[in-house]
């Protein structure tokens, strides 16, 4: 049993569950207590012990529900006297069998030949687990590695004898031979059956990771449309991962440096005699993002993804406007609050999207009528290729809210050998910058915002 | 037989939190099984309403334990939760005890003597005598075990959290003065959160993590059944079924159990004895909490009433 559970937790940290030793060890006693006759019961216990959130709830008792319906590698050594009296029963078949195909080769067949001509099915699934934890299949991570188990399972049900066993009868005795082998391939077919439910139990978290590592690293703009979906998941990920580093409360600092300016200013009333003291604190500020979005083409799918992922830190950020542009700019804040992504980003695309992009005349749009947004605190995230079709890109606008801003980060989908190449302005803009840098991946992404954010801690 | 005791313990829980008055599903009773056979408290997270304060009362009226209550808040620290040192009292009983003071100090000829006896001396001012226990200390000091609420825990700072966590999982304190403080009988702690913020793992690890969510259709009529009892069969049918139609809306505070029995409630002082459009319309404000959920849902009240009476039908 004590196996079985362990398996079970395995399964559990597959399908994202995090199953620490500890939970484990409560799980055991919760479970000492309900016993195991009631599934029912069993499924809330391990519901209430081992998954902390909602999301992980559900991913548990999905998994529960696929794991109980996998035959227990320990079931027929726990109903062995049940089995032993199935054995019986079927022995004295055999003789009779073996007497019409020829006593000689009866006595030399394998337990395997033996066991698929008595078409006993408890006992054949019960061999078949039993195989199957023999192989560790519960170390199963990849689907490549789905032919090797099923070839370590049925090695270790004796394959290599029944073969020796069927040329024998081929020769023998063809019509049991011709049973033998319609039988082996229903094994066959029963061992890929485990496996690939194994797979789907054990590997998923592999191969969510596995998927996931080669999505981070790929190109935004170049992502097909069924893994749009998934992009969509990971960025949600991201933004959780950032919200948990950065969203701790922010200590003030009690103690310190003597603020002489105001302890001096405070203390006037006493003729300078510091009855009271001030200390210098650190201001920490929430960030305050304006954000200003190439939609254009190209650069669509990254802004997309990069509005997503702002506006999904409420926790971090105390302010975010955005703004999309293409021939010219608007504001999109309250489409993205308002509306699921898919809708939004749809919306925004209807409005200013796909046209071709004018630097210029959108900087102009924007100082005309929301420059006020930027203030001192304000980190101004640009997000585009630069490529302004080789109208005036008005770098002193840009310059103007440099000036004004915290910060001014530009965030370029395009690869630094391509920037100043043909009609992108990037080096122009580039000197009015805080910070250029490349961001076409989703890991990239994450690293530019978590940069942006961490400078106000 | 034995493999049988927990699911007839299991339901007794059930009956006898529903004898309190508070209709449990399967899971939230065996939630509060395991965490009597395991002593482990339970976390209960879910949106406001749906009876997550009420199950530790429920609790505790069941097995008769006095229920301790400590509502968490930004800024609530150790010395509102836990125990705090009753300054005032320490100064007037040294002010009383002058007097004896320089008696028993008088005797002594140098001042390292003196300064031995006052050592012997000074721990009379940090005795129990001079702690005020606050819930955290008086849950555990309860002869007879207690039910300790911790309500709210989502709105008490991080720091907080970690205060707690001995308690949790060993049900003792350390006071510094006076050492540790064990529970004389563990008490069965439920903590409660709306999901504000995310609970720290440490804290999580420690509790049984239970989610109660809106109930199902026939969880709510029993529940609306056992609190209201005057409400006709029909109207509670309906009642219910419209509710359920409603949260199916996007809208920003959706009514939860707690909104459902203050509805049934008052349609019952209304003397209605079925849903109509009209009443439901003018009723809605006790439904629903914002001014755009209520201007959402008004077009689909007709729908919804006539739904809701068609399925009494066919149900």
């Amino acid at each position: 049993m004590k196996e079985n559970l362990h398996r079970f937790f395995r399964a559990a940290r597959g399908a994202g569950v995090r199953v620490s030793p500890a939970e484990s060890i409560d799980a055991m006693r919760a479970v000492s207590r309900v016993g195991l006759s009631d599934r029912g019961i069993l499924r809330d216990t391990f519901l209430l012990t081992l998954a902390k959130t909602e999301e992980e709830k559900q991913a548990l008792g999905e998994c529960f529900d696929l794991f109980f319906k996998i035959p227990e590698p320990e079931q027929p050594s726990q109903a062995s006297p049940a089995g032993g009296q199935d054995d019986e029963k079927s022995e004295p078949e055999s003789p009779q069998d073996a007497a019409g195909a020829g006593e000689r080769s009866a006595e030399n067949r394998g337990p395997l030949a033996e066991m698929l001509l008595s078409q006993d099915r408890s006992a054949i699934s019960a061999a078949i687990a039993n195989a199957s934890s023999a192989a560790s299949l519960s170390d199963i991570r990849y689907f490549t590695q789905r032919g090797i188990f099923s070839g370590r399972i049925l090695d270790q049900m004796g394959i290599q004898r029944l073969r020796d066993d069927l040329d024998e009868l081929a020769a023998i005795n063809p019509a049991l031979a011709e049973r033998l082998t319609t039988a082996l391939e229903q094994l066959r077919d029963n061992v890929r059956d485990i496996v690939s439910q194994a797979l789907l139990l054990y590997g998923r978290e592999e191969a969510e990771n596995l998927r996931n590592e080669i999505l981070r690293n790929a190109p935004l703009s170049q992502i097909e449309p069924r893994q749009v979906e998934q992009m969509r998941l990971l960025i949600r990920q991201i933004a959780r991962r950032l919200r948990e580093r950065y969203s701790k409360p922010r200590k003030r600092q009690r103690r310190g440096h003597l603020d002489v300016r105001r302890t001096l200013r405070r203390n006037a009333a006493w003729g300078g005699v510091p009855f009271l003291t001030a200390w210098k604190r650190r201001r920490r500020d929430r960030p305050k993002i304006v954000a200003l979005c190439d939609v254009s083409g190209s650069v669509a799918r990254v802004s997309d993804f990069f509005l997503l992922l702002i506006h999904s830190l409420h926790e971090v950020v105390s302010d975010v406007r955005s703004f999309a542009f293409s021939g010219h700019l608007i504001e999109v804040s309250d489409i993205l609050e308002s509306k699921p992504p898919q809708e939004a980003m749809q919306e925004i695309m209807s409005k200013v999207g796909f046209g071709s992009s004018d630097y210029g005349g959108s900087f102009a749009d924007f100082e005309k009528q929301w420059m006020g947004a930027v203030t001192q605190q304000t980190t101004v995230i640009v997000l585009g290729d630069a490529r302004s079709n080789n109208l005036d890109p008005r770098a002193d606008i840009l310059r103007r809210i440099a000036e004004r801003s915290k910060r001014l980060v530009w965030l370029n989908p395009e690869g630094r050998t391509a920037w100043g190449l043909g009609d992108s302005e990037m080096s122009r803009y580039a000197t009015f910058c805080t910070v250029v840098r490349q961001c076409a991946t989703a890991q990239q992404l994450e690293r530019a915002v978590s940069d942006i954010v961490a400078t106000y801690q | 037989v034995a493999e049988h005791r927990p699911v007839a313990a299991i339901e007794a829980v059930e009956n006898g939190l529903a004898a309190q008055g508070y209709i449990a599903s399967r899971q939230i009773a065996t939630a509060v099984y395991l965490s009597q056979q395991i002593e482990k408290p339970i976390l209960v997270e879910g949106p406001a309403g749906v009876g997550k304060t009420e199950l530790a009362k429920a609790i505790a009226a069941w097995r008769g334990l006095k229920m301790i209550r400590l509502q968490c808040y930004e800024g609530l620290d150790e010395a509102r939760a836990l125990y705090e040192w009753k300054y005032a009292k320490q100064l007037l009983y040294t002010q009383i005890l002058k007097d004896k003071l320089g008696e028993v100090l008088g005797g002594a000829e140098t001042l390292h003597a003196a300064l031995d006896q006052l050592h012997d001396f000074g721990d009379v001012f940090f005795s129990k005598e001079f702690v005020e226990p606050r819930p955290l200390l008086q849950a555990l000091e309860q002869p007879t075990g207690c039910v300790l609420l911790i309500d709210e825990i989502d709105k008490s700072d991080a720091e907080f959290e970690s205060l707690l966590l001995e308690i949790l999982s060993d049900f003792q304190v350390s006071i510094p003065e006076l050492g540790t403080v064990s529970a004389a009988v563990p008490p069965t702690v439920i903590l409660t959160s709306n999901g504000e913020r995310d609970l720290g793992d440490a804290l999580k690890r420690r509790c049984l993590h239970l989610h109660i969510g809106f109930p199902e259709q026939r969880l709510e009529e029993r529940i609306v059944e056992s609190r209201v009892p005057g409400i006709s069969q029909t109207l509670r049918r309906q009642l219910v079924g419209f509710i359920h139609d409603i949260r199916t809306l996007d809208l920003k505070k959706l009514p939860s159990v707690s909104e459902t029995i203050d509805w049934a409630r008052v349609l019952v002082l209304l003397q209605a004895s079925e849903l109509g459009p009209e009443m439901v319309k003018d009723t809605l404000n006790v439904l629903l909490k914002y001014e755009s959920d209520i201007e959402a849902a008004l077009p689909q009240v007709t729908t919804f009433v006539a739904k809701a009476a068609r399925q009494n039908v066919f149900g």
